[in-house]
């Protein structure tokens, strides 16, 4: 086989090879891109922009770089040879200048992206939001309801299209609250509250984790997000508060892969006790 | 008095396999030593050397070593992730799990990625601006034993005790006393922070070498762009690590003696740790990249038979990423609930390295146009990077977006995308460049059939092992799981990339094969010119391999691409006759940096244990070896202008 050949088998053993994987995929599964509520459909269109920016640049490179192996191949007598050449003041203006064009493009959306996708930043709705408490555990996720006096570990129900308004700790080493099709992560940190504010557009069961290692048993740290009819959640609360109160310290105890549980809650604040527990002296 | 080592640590089959395996193979490398009387020559002319050539190879075969625990880590991280689905939990246990990526990125990054560099900086640096030796060889040398004592204290890990299971960047309070009380973390405070000084100093060093110690002639603008590249690294060693030693040894005394700095409760911060890791962490992705920028720089001109193409621009360019790289760490935790202003800065100053690292990428390929473009082994490498770089570059762009990043953070997105830019660049960067500098380091070229071979196997193999990554990032698989549930359906993707791994690693097999036929074969291809790529840096001036010395004479230099302008415009240079011949002085060898390597160990050993009196004896130990080295008087010996005169 010459040379020639051996270089093009090559070029279409690799993409043969990119192709297959991409026939193994099952494209409902791609998550971020599959958004089931605005944060999370702002964020894909936000990723979908700086894609199509960047190939703006990135498609001419990849294109130049193979044309100009090609054409000023050493056994290619046809091309020009001028080993002296090392200046073109008009290329190098053109590709410093189109970058930081893109550049400046891209930093302008991101700025107003972040200030409009800040997860501290509350959602407007008419409705009014729904605010659920959440605290990362060795190695569970408990939710508190202190509106509807419920507690549940690995398992989140909400009303769609309500906006949900999670406060989130930990009282654990650091986890990453994270519902894919929903929208992006925040922190939970022991000792610091963060905000993070969701909304679900349609009815469905979302999967949740935690994308921050966090010890022993992190990679059991998944919970199902489920977004039901107002109602369907109304009855939902119901049956939950004539479960078992919730026992803190129990419940705070390590343990890997727990299944869902549901409580009702028996005292107030629990949460602001959690979060202070890292603040006395 | 034997501290915490009468604490039982548990092992399974896999973790005692591993142990004995190397014990085996330490024992069998030992026997073979002494069957073959190598001890005497291993001595002389490695362990006391003082010779940044030799100190060189060293780096190298520590970093390869480094290299192959690194690439079975990946192995056996791999398998577990394919065999753990659903009802299995596949062949490890969830902390045997984290140690191993733990230990994956630790040695990675400060033994695979930092050797890499360090061993080239070694083995080029003083060759490429005509000097014969660096400033501080003793340093050097100390540097160097400071830096195997780290990747030691990891491979120790595996027999004695356990190694951290929190991540490579250790974060606390996960990392603190409450939740990992036993050895592991300390194992990784000690080797990273023993190699970190060593790093640093190194960096001093070679920061003064390049600055202080160029051949006449050669001021900056006229320096080589792989030099310019790793003065760029220098500054931000001198700038990044003291950041890292000053972070670990806070959080090392959050550990030893219970203070508070990083955990939650005392008034302590975690946040501030993150901050702090990452302030050093950001530079040090650039500390790896930038000399292998410069060694794509150097190769493309070489190989298309041209100039570099804007040479002022690049080193603008380096200056510019140089610079940036301060300024983006809080870009690894856009997650942490920082204000929406902070993280646009971060995300858009993060996105402006983009500028100056794409205006490299044109002046490469620019380079290749009306060049005559070689394809070699090392050629090929490059063309490699450029396609796997890109693909890297643009993630990166795209997750400097912070709300994009808030969908991909910590996914297995940030993983392919970070591997873009590491193996694409760093790895593949230090292939390409020991295939070009292999012969004048060792006197004959590599085999560029198996050379071919390793290449696609890599190429291909890194297709398969990251590009499967990116799509499960987007499917929500997070970094770091040892098990997930079936119905995900992430399985067939984590089988390619394991199927990916297994390619790479059959690449590595073929660079030892490579290397093994190649010293076989050597009388065939052995280099007789010292300059068997038509070179145009000082390097290829001298024979091949160069004498203790160096430069006989040293040179002249009158423009960028010395070495060119000597072979094409020789009305400017000296003809050989007027040649004035003179004595020269290099260090004698010295077995005190070996024995500040060795109590350095013993230190690190009894620290992660708790064995404070021997940890102490220790510490006397290596300042006693320093103050005798400083008493000496007579550390050089002199070559007679005669004998150099023969020589040549």
């Amino acid at each position: 086989m010459n040379k020639k050949y051996k270089i093009i088998f090559s070029a279409l053993l690799i993409l043969v090879v990119s192709a297959l994987s991409f026939l193994v995929l099952d494209t409902n599964q791609l998550e971020v891109l599959n958004p089931k509520g605005t944060i999370a459909l702002k964020e894909y269109k936000l990723i979908l922009f700086c894609t199509w920016m960047m190939l703006i640049v990135v498609v001419p490179v990849l294109i130049i770089t193979v044309v100009f192996a090609w054409k000023y191949r050493s056994d290619n007598p046809k091309s020009k040879y001028k080993p002296n050449d090392h200046q073109n003041h008009l290329g190098e203006i053109i590709w410093w200048g189109v970058p930081f064009v893109i550049i400046i493009i891209l930093g302008i959306v991101t700025w107003k992206g972040c200030i409009e996708l800040d997860p501290f930043t509350p959602l407007e709705s008419s409705k009014k939001p729904l605010k659920i408490q959440v605290v990362a555990l060795q190695w569970k996720w408990l939710f508190i309801y202190p509106e509807h006096e419920i507690a549940t570990i690995n398992f989140v129900q909400f009303p769609e299209q309500t906006p949900i308004n999670f406060e989130i700790t930990a009282d654990a080493p650091m986890n990453s609250f994270w519902i894919p099709q929903l929208g992006g992560q925040i922190y939970a940190m022991p000792g610091m509250v963060a905000k993070l504010h969701l909304i679900a557009d349609e009815e469905g069961s979302y999967r949740g984790s935690s994308a921050n290692l966090s010890g022993k048993g992190f990679s059991g740290m998944k919970f199902v997000a489920k977004s039901s009819s107002e109602a369907d959640f109304n009855a939902w609360v119901e049956n939950v508060k004539q479960s078992t109160p919730l026992d803190y310290t129990q419940v705070a105890v390590p343990s890997e892969y727990a299944p869902a549980a549901f409580y009702s809650l028996p005292e107030e604040g629990l949460f602001n006790q959690i979060v202070m527990k890292y603040m006395v002296p | 008095m034997l501290g915490r080592l009468s604490d039982v640590y548990k092992h399974d089959f896999i973790e005692y396999a591993a142990g004995y395996s190397m014990l085996i193979g330490a024992i069998f490398l030992i026997g073979y030593l002494t069957y073959k009387k190598k001890w005497k020559w291993l001595w002389k002319e490695y362990i006391t050397s003082l010779d940044p050539k030799k100190i060189g190879m060293m780096y190298l075969v520590v970093a390869m070593l480094s290299l192959v625990k690194g690439l079975v880590d990946a192995l056996m991280m791999r398998a577990q992730q394919v065999l753990s689905v659903g009802e299995s939990h596949g062949y490890l246990a969830s902390d045997h799990f984290q140690q191993l990526f733990t230990a994956h990125g630790t040695t990675m990054i400060f033994f695979v990625g930092m050797g890499i560099i360090f061993a080239l900086m070694n083995l080029i640096v003083p060759l490429q601006i005509g000097a014969r030796d660096v400033a501080f060889p003793f340093l050097n040398a100390v540097s160097f034993y400071l830096y195997a004592v780290g990747a030691g204290l990891v491979v120790l890990s595996l027999v004695v005790g356990e190694f951290s299971g929190t991540g490579w960047v250790c974060y606390p309070p996960l990392s603190g006393l409450a939740y990992n009380p036993g050895v592991g973390v300390d194992y990784w405070i000690w080797s990273v922070q023993i190699a970190g000084i060593g790093s640093l100093l190194s960096g001093l060093n070679f920061f003064v070498t390049i600055v202080k110690m160029r051949c006449p002639g050669m001021t900056l603008m006229k320096m080589p762009i792989f030099i310019w590249s790793v003065l760029g690294t220098l500054v931000l060693i001198l700038f990044a690590f003291p950041i890292l030693t000053a972070t670990i040894g806070m959080l090392t005394l959050d550990r030893y003696l219970d203070m508070h700095f990083f955990t939650p409760d005392f008034g302590g911060n975690p946040m501030m740790y993150i901050n702090l890791i990452w302030a050093w962490g950001h530079p040090e992705v650039y500390i790896l990249v930038l000399p292998a920028f410069g060694v794509f720089s150097e190769i493309v001109a070489v190989f298309s038979q041209k100039r570099l193409f804007g040479y002022v621009s690049m080193v603008w360019a380096l200056a510019a990423i140089t610079f940036l790289s301060f300024i983006v760490w809080l870009h690894h935790f856009f997650t942490m609930g920082a204000s929406a202003n902070a993280n646009a800065f971060f995300g858009i100053m993060t996105m402006l390295i983009a500028v100056p690292t794409g205006v490299k990428l044109f002046n490469w390929l620019f380079t290749m146009h009306r060049g005559r473009v070689l394809f070699t082994t090392p050629m090929l490498w490059f063309l490699g990077f450029v396609f796997i770089f890109v693909i890297g570059g643009m993630t990166g762009v795209l997750m400097s977006a912070a709300p994009a990043d808030y969908q991909v953070h910590n996914s297995l997105f940030l993983i392919a995308h970070f591997h873009s830019t590491i193996i694409g660049a760093v790895v593949f960067a230090f292939f390409c460049g020991l295939t070009y500098w292999f012969p004048k380091i060792f006197g004959y070229k590599l085999n560029e059939r198996l050379g071919r071979y390793a290449f696609w196997c890599w190429m291909i193999g890194f297709l398969l092992a990251f590009m499967p990554l990116y799509f499960l990032g987007l499917m929500g698989a997070t970094r770091r799981l040892d098990h997930y549930d079936a119905t995900t359906g992430w399985q067939p993707l984590f089988i390619v990339a394991a199927a990916g791994v297994i390619l790479i690693s059959i690449g590595f097999f073929f660079q030892v094969l490579q290397v093994i036929v190649s010293y076989r074969q050597r009388k065939e291809n052995l280099d007789t010119t010292g300059d068997p790529w038509n070179g145009r840096t000082l390097e290829w001036s001298i024979p091949s391999p160069p004498p203790e010395y160096n430069f006989a004479v040293i040179p002249h230099v009158h423009d960028i691409d010395a070495f060119w302008s000597m072979k094409h415009e020789r009305t400017k240079h000296k003809p050989p006759s007027e040649v004035i011949w003179e004595d020269i002085l290099m260090p004698k060898n010295t077995p005190l940096a070996a024995l500040i390597g060795g109590f350095s160990f013993l230190m690190g050993f009894c620290l992660i244990w708790h064995i404070m009196w021997l940890a102490g004896l220790s510490l006397a130990g290596v300042i006693i070896c320093m103050v005798i080295r400083l008493a000496e008087k007579n550390t050089e010996h002199l070559i007679s202008a005669k004998e150099v005169q023969r020589s040549t």
